[in-house]
């Protein structure tokens, strides 16, 4: 009889959990669905699926939102869509062209003398003390709602005077319940440009700047030492300067939408300057706003929760997960362009022409660090647009026969789509010129690093590790940067042969040549007999990381050389740049502006990193460039420019104190509702230009996403079936134990 | 009792100070005030003297431990390690790189973390209690064989392998959970089904292990042998008695660990992208944002001795005898 | 061949570890109360296969821990043969084809063609886009796809035969070997051993030898004209860089607790014995340094090596010195985040020991503390030490691939099971996925951690007679 209870006391007990893992199924699924509308592994909320939204993701949090500071391309994306400097790149066009943004016009430069007399536009430039820009602003351009620009009724700011108690219960900028805003003017840029100077800021461009700017340098001083008095006052707790009270010489106001500024003598480089966000308006009160104790302490800074007049603000601002950027209802509008490059007409560019930008009304970006989700979300459908990472590149891009990329089936048949463009940034080898092995003006070190020039190849790298997205480096100027010659007429003679009207790398056996000229035959030094050992500094770290040092010491091997692979950290590699005691390394740069003068620069002289701690990294100092450098910089594009450059680019290649890499080349991905993609690398404010078609979007996630369920159900069975046999003995024993 | 809780509070503090002082060593050795205003200044056009500008105003251009140019106490007290490290005390972690404060990140990473480890802690509890218990009860069976094999082969799988097969599999190929990740709210459960269970399953192995092994313990006990000889069904005896008496152990391991769960799990959490406080660290140990590093270290220090602080009075609470050892 | 030898720190202290562990054995064999559990696990059927395997594993690592410079055909003009400015290790020189067998990218396990489809140039000068053919797997094959299975399934033949013929001469061998020990017949030995009647589960060792054997003869065969695990990224032989990860798992797994046992056992025994304040300062001690987040406190030493490195870069002349630098130094910081549980436990037990009745009575007898710690203490808690140490391997190895994942791992030029993971972990989004990678890495690593963890089951049941009784 007992036993009889005990069994079905626990038939009743195995019925219940089956009903409550249905019931547990049954919740999981509900909570999964949402309201059924999105599929299952949709990353945003449901309600969100038909919105006009992008959807792109950031793999590093920004560093500095600030204009005054930020630097870095990442950043960028952000603040090019939020603040609006006088000038910008036209979209469409190419070569790139500036056109006026929030300004009425390209300024023109009006030159003059010692005296401050006027000068003719055809003097010469030696003759040039001053030239002089003239900024004129579009009327009706509005900052964004701000907290720091909302009044009382009765006048003065709402929230000027806040109490740490208020502060206390802060945690984002939208925790402000009111706001308000008003009209940019002419003030604002030159608070903007007085920001530049203040040395707390630390603004990156603060050093080329006061070379340039006149009363620049000054005025930083002057602020530097009225900080430091007022802080003594006020005991250091409120750090707000008021920069309205001090005036810089070289920058002048004229009336509301005009204003001034006079540089020391000719730079033709500055409009590009003012086509970036340093030179973006900010209003003073923001900065009186941000400036109230402990706002910091609660992320609340002007580093954090930009201020701008442009198409778009930001409205969610967590860097640890997503940012949004949504439409500036105060914007002045805009229109798009109505012209752009010959074939933009058939490529559909130029659907949009005149309508009122910005066409999306909100762009999400999240926080996304590893490839491989990003990867595949973008093929699920989540994010728009991706880039292609070296190891999914098989997946998405083919080459043709004749080595032209296009889309394998796989991307065809989800109607994706692809922008390639040569970008304008070079990733170099460089010899430390300052090393005594490797270095140096003697002939046998320059045949050494010949040598290895033609031993390293670059053609090699990039089909393993970009799958063949880069061009092979000439010379120091990338492709499109005026100056840099195409064809064959580019190719560097030191490194290439012409064969069959191809450029052809030279062979190892003319390296080895050369390496016994540099007195190293078969890599081991004539005097001593010992190997040459070289070093090789790497800041490098990652999955791939591995792959490419092997590749590189395998380069080296096949001259004899053995490298010595010295991975660090990237401070520690800094480091060793600053102080010259790295010998070969691997480095970068990108454009500021399309200009050869931003690329020569790295290899000026009185730029050297050791010496003079400016970029030129690998310290290379020839008087005869140096000479041509300082005639060239200051020239507009002109054949007689290009003759100049075509002589440094010589010198360079003879002297070979980098091995000219690669050019990268930048391809992404985006899918057929994402409109009006152009490659721009000189423009980054290109957010208001895009289309999306949501219902095409999610109609297409839906059908790329089912959910597979019947997995779950099998291994469901399994478990019951693995089950069965257990509570099969659990029978047989209790039965034996009742007895 | 409240006596014994506080001398065991004030022990905590020279552990706390030489984790300061250790921290500080550490990190001041690797990472000089250069660095750090370079990280901070970012790459392009940094001057001398921007860097120069940014330690005086940053209190960084003071030397480490001793002040040979000040007066008496200002010798010791104008230095970084006392402006900066005893900071630290008053969980005021100063800046990060990116100029956000530290402590106020960390109270917001705080919780994604906690909703991963907090689950993951309680269902791979009763996962692995209910597995141990039923090997427990098919003891000297080809099941608890078996199922002692299994749980050393799990243990054997490398945990990023549970990661990357589970994401691929459940993500990438069934479509049934977003590939990474995270939302707040109800929104989030959706996000944070995978990384709990890969972490249940993760734990499976050594968890059951250790699990059956204090029931069998428990079993071969007298007083159990004596349940059984009065006639108790085998499954009172293990819920009454071995499951019961085992709690102990089992509810003190658990306590140890319970403020560490602000850690967070530092692949998983990257993995999936999860804002929480284990990517936080990887990130900043990648980055190279010491600051972060060392806010991290000293908070995990103070969760650790939090634990051992907790797992002393629940003895005591559940054997008084041990307070007067 | 073998040029001048090179003794990097971690070889020195891997045969520091083999030697003491000779002189262990040596002395344990005197004892009976070390001996006795030594004599179960032998006679467990689970320890003496995973004892096969493991020792396949320490030979290799052994095998790998001899380096030096090898020597170059040529001669310099002081007429001596060069040296290459490159250390290999023995088992480098054994599988040279593996390591010299470079493809230039992907390739999968056996294959005859690259990965991935490339601009090839024919004679006609007419370029298309197809799978190239690997320079060195199967590159005997005149037209793959016709004679690509018969080669495999030849070779595979070949392989196993071989393998076949090898275990037999060793199964013989063996046999004669016990019927000398036995002092029977050849036939009576092999009848024993044959029906499994021997106390030493010989039969089983056999057959795993057999297993092992077959595997590595049919792998060599195979990978003699093929990668039979297929090439990564650069072309480099898989199967190669799974072999060399080996050494780097074990001398995680058994240094990091080799480096720190001194340090252990002293204060741990000290603490125990002496109590008052000897004690709490190393409790204290034990305490702040087990406070400090592990993985923390190695990214910062990690990150100090680098710095010194740096400001020392004469002292590191080759790729492969910093490299086993930075591993020493990872066993090191390693062995400090976990030596205070062992250090624990010494602690517990000293405490017990000392008011042990022959050591109560050694103090009334005025013997010095140094002494009874040696003569009395120390023997004592030896089985302690060595449950730790093997209980500790598994989790070290897995532990490893961890940290290579977070980048404060091993050297990235090393090969390690954790590298290898890192970069498959990039590889499994490729379409095709590049799985061979990590499905190698998973498996050596698998085997190493599976046997290590049945293995330090058996030790510790032999060891530790409460859990014994308790089956």
């Amino acid at each position: 009889m007992c036993y009889h209870w005990q069994q079905s006391d626990n038939q009743i007990q195995h019925s219940r959990i089956g009903l409550g893992w249905w019931a547990v199924w049954l919740i999981l699924l509900l909570l999964l669905n949402g309201c059924g509308e999105r599929a299952w592994n949709a990353p945003y909320p449901s309600s969100e699926s038909k919105s006009n939204t992008l959807y792109s993701s950031f793999d590093e949090r920004p560093k500095h939102l600030d204009p005054a500071r930020s630097y870095a391309a990442n950043e960028y994306a952000f603040i090019a869509q939020i603040y609006e400097p006088p000038l910008q790149y036209h979209f469409l066009k190419r070569p790139y062209e500036l056109v006026p943004l929030a300004a009425t016009e390209v300024p023109k430069p009006h030159f003059l003398d010692q005296a401050g007399n006027s000068l003719p536009d055809d003097v010469s430039t030696d003759q040039i003390a001053f030239s002089e820009y003239e900024i004129v602003l579009k009327p009706g351009s509005r900052y964004q709602p701000h907290p720091a620009l909302a009044t009382r009724e009765e006048g003065g700011f709402l929230y000027h005077q806040l109490t740490p108690e208020t502060i206390a219960k802060l945690n984002t900028l939208a925790d402000f319940s009111e706001a308000g805003s008003r009209e940019v003017t002419s003030d604002d840029y030159i608070y903007q440009i007085k920001r530049l100077a203040n040395p707390k800021l630390h603004s990156p461009i603060a050093s080329i700047m006061s070379e340039y700017i006149v009363g620049f340098s000054e005025f930083s001083k002057t602020l530097a030492s009225a900080s430091s008095t007022n802080s003594e006052d006020r005991g250091g707790s409120d750090g707000f300067l008021d920069l309205r009270k001090f005036q810089m010489e070289g920058v002048t106001k004229l009336d509301r939408y005009r204003f001034k500024i006079r540089l020391r003598g000719k730079y033709p480089q500055f409009v590009y300057w003012l086509a970036m966000t340093f030179f973006a308006p900010m209003p003073w009160e923001a900065d009186l706003f941000y400036s109230q104790p402990g706002l910091e302490k609660r992320n609340i800074s002007l580093n954090w929760y930009p201020i701008g007049s442009g198409p778009f603000m930001l409205t969610e601002n967590n860097p640890n997960l997503r940012m949004v950027l949504s439409r500036n209802p105060n914007f002045r509008g805009e229109q798009y362009p109505q012209e752009g490059e010959a074939d933009d007409v058939a490529l559909g560019m130029l659907a949009d022409a005149g309508k009122p930008l910005p066409l999306i009304d909100k762009a999400i970006y999240s926080l996304e660090k590893e490839v491989i989700p990003r990867w595949n979300k973008f093929l699920q459908g989540y994010y728009d647009t991706s880039g292609v990472s070296s190891d999914s590149f098989d997946q998405a891009v083919k080459f043709g026969a004749g080595g032209e990329a296009s889309l394998t089936d796989e991307m065809v048949a989800r109607d994706i789509k692809l922008a390639t463009a040569v970008e304008t940034s070079i990733f170099y080898l460089g010899f430390n010129m300052a090393d005594p092995v490797i270095g140096g003006d003697s002939e046998e070190n320059r045949y050494l690093r010949q040598a290895i020039s033609i031993a390293v190849n670059f053609e090699e790298f990039i089909s393993i590790f970009r799958n063949g997205r880069g061009v092979v480096a000439q010379g120091p100027l990338p492709i499109g940067i005026f100056g840099s010659r195409a064809g064959l007429d580019g190719v560097n003679p030191v490194v290439f042969d012409i064969e069959n009207g191809k450029p052809k790398r030279k062979s190892l056996d003319e390296a080895r040549a050369l390496m016994v000229k540099a007195g190293y035959p078969n890599g081991k030094s004539a005097k001593t007999g010992k190997p040459l050992v070289l070093n090789y500094e790497s800041a490098s770290a990652g999955p791939d990381s591995k792959a490419q040092l092997n590749w590189m010491r395998k380069q080296f091997k096949q001259l004899g050389i053995q490298l010595v692979i010295r991975a660090t950290d990237y401070n520690r590699f800094q480091e060793k740049l600053r102080k010259g005691t790295g010998q070969l390394f691997m480095f970068g740069w990108n454009a500021d502006y399309p200009d050869p003068e931003n690329f020569l620069f790295l290899l000026y002289g009185p730029n050297g990193k050791v010496a003079h701690a400016g970029e030129n990294a690998v310290n290379y100092d020839n008087a005869e460039f140096n000479r041509m450098f300082d005639q060239m910089k200051n020239m507009d594009n002109s054949p007689e420019r290009q003759r100049i450059i075509d002589k440094m680019v010589d010198i360079l290649r003879h002297d070979a104190p980098w091995i000219w890499g690669f050019y990268p080349k930048g391809f992404s991905l985006y899918h057929s509702w994402y409109g009006n993609v152009k490659p721009n690398l000189m423009a980054n404010n290109t957010l208001k230009y895009k289309r999306i078609e949501p219902e095409l979007r999610n109609q297409r996630q839906q059908i790329w996403n089912p959910p597979i369920v019947w997995p779950l159900i099998v291994l469901f069975v399994l478990i019951v079936v693995t089950v069965i046999p257990a509570v099969m003995v659990y029978r047989r024993h209790e039965r034996s134990a009742a007895r | 009792m409240i006596a014994y809780i506080i001398r065991r509070a004030l022990y905590a503090i020279p552990i706390l100070l030489g984790v300061n002082i250790l921290t500080f060593v550490l990190f001041f050795v690797v990472n000089s005030p250069d660095d750090m205003a370079r990280m901070n200044l970012g790459m392009k056009r940094v001057t001398p003297e921007a860097i120069e500008n940014w330690k005086a105003e940053r209190g960084y251009d003071k030397p480490l431990l001793f002040n040979q140019s000040s007066q008496g106490i200002e010798q010791l007290t104008d230095t970084i390690f006392f402006q900066k490290s005893l900071k630290l005390f008053q969980f005021d972690f100063g800046s990060s790189d990116s100029d956000r404060d530290i402590g106020y990140d960390i109270s917001q990473r705080m919780w994604p973390s906690l909703a991963i480890a907090i689950p993951v802690l309680l269902v791979g509890l009763l996962v692995n209690i209910t597995y141990a218990l039923l090997i427990a009860f098919f003891r000297a069976t080809y099941i608890d064989i078996w199922s002692v094999v299994l749980c050393v082969v799990m243990m054997s799988i490398s945990g990023l392998f549970y990661i990357i097969g589970g994401q691929y599999l459940v993500s990438k190929l069934l479509h049934l959970v977003p590939i990474s990740g995270y939302d707040t709210g109800l929104s989030a459960i959706k996000f944070l089904i995978l990384p709990v269970i890969i972490g249940v399953i993760g734990g499976i192995g050594s968890g059951t292990r250790w699990y059956r092994t204090l029931f069998l313990e428990e079993i071969n006990r007298d007083y159990v042998r004596t349940a059984r000889a009065k006639g108790l069904s085998e499954v009172v005896v293990l819920f009454r008695h071995v499951l019961k008496n085992a709690m102990i152990p089992i509810l003190t391991g658990v306590v140890v660990v319970l403020p560490l769960l602000f850690m967070g799990s530092l692949i998983t959490e990257s993995f999936f992208g999860i804002p929480g406080l284990g990517s936080y660290t990887i990130d900043a140990i990648s980055r190279q944002d010491f600051a972060i590093v060392r806010a991290m270290v000293f908070l995990g220090s103070v969760l650790y001795i939090i634990g051992l602080l907790l797992t002393d009075i629940s003895y005591t609470l559940v054997d008084p005898r041990v307070r007067l050892s | 061949m073998i040029g001048e030898l090179v003794i990097l720190w971690t070889d020195a202290l891997v045969f520091i570890l083999v030697l003491f562990s000779i002189f262990f054995g040596v002395y344990a064999a005197g004892k009976e109360h070390l001996r006795g559990p030594w004599r179960l696990v032998v006679r467990s059927r689970v320890g003496v296969s995973t004892l096969v395997i493991l020792s396949f594993y320490v030979i290799v690592g052994l095998l790998d821990s001899v380096h030096f410079y090898p020597l170059l055909p040529g001669k310099d003009q002081a007429g001596q043969q060069t040296q290459s400015a490159e250390v290999i290790s023995l088992f480098d020189q054994l599988v040279t084809p593996l390591r010299e067998r470079q493809e230039k990218t992907y390739s999968a396990p056996l294959a005859t063609h690259l990965y991935a489809k490339e601009n090839i140039e024919l004679p006609s000068g007419e370029v298309v886009r197809d799978y190239p053919r690997l320079a060195f797997g199967g590159a005997h094959l005149e037209n793959p796809e016709l004679e690509w299975s018969k080669d495999i399934l030849r070779l595979s033949a070949i392989g196993v035969l071989k393998g076949f013929l090898v275990s037999v001469v060793i199964t013989n061998i063996l046999i004669a070997l016990l019927a000398a020990r036995w002092r029977g017949s050849f036939g009576d030995a092999a009848k024993l051993l044959l029906t499994g009647n021997t106390a030493v589960p010989w039969r089983v060792v056999l057959i795993t030898l057999c297993l092992l054997i077959l595997t590595l003869f049919w792998a060599i065969e195979l990978s003699s004209s093929y990668h039979i695990l297929g090439t990564d990224k650069v072309g480099e032989d898989v199967f190669y860089q799974a072999l060399k990860s080996i050494r780097t798992g074990l001398l995680i797994g058994t240094l990091t607790t080799l480096v720190m046992l001194p340090a252990a056992i002293l204060l741990g025994i000290m603490a125990g014995y002496f109590r008052g304040w000897v004690d709490d300062l190393i409790q204290y001690t034990y305490t702040t340094l087990n406070s400090i987040p592990g993985v923390l406190l190695i990214a910062a030493a990690i990150l100090m090596l680098q710095i010194y490195m740096s400001n020392h870069p004469d002292e590191f002349n080759s790729l492969v010195e910093r490299a086993d630098l930075r591993l020493l130094f990872l066993c090191i910081i390693l062995g400090v985040t976990s030596w205070t549980g062992l250090c624990r436990l010494l602690r517990g037990e000293a405490m017990k020991l000392r008011e042990a009745d022959y050591v109560q009575a050694a103090v009334a007898f005025g013997v010095g503390h140094f002494t009874i710690i040696v003569r009395h203490i120390l023997p004592n808690v030896l089985h302690i030490v060595l449950i730790t140490v093997v209980l500790d391997f598994s989790g070290l190895v897995l532990a490893e691939a961890v940290l290579s994942y977070v980048n404060i791992g091993v050297d990235p030029t090393m090969n390690s099971w954790g590298n290898m993971i890192n970069s498959a972990r990039m590889e499994m989004a490729r379409e095709p996925v590049v799985w061979w990678s990590l499905l190698a890495s998973m498996i050596f690593m698998f085997v190493l951690v599976l046997s290590a963890n049945l293995f330090s089951d058996v030790v510790r049941d032999a060891f530790d007679p409460r859990l014994r009784n308790s089956r």
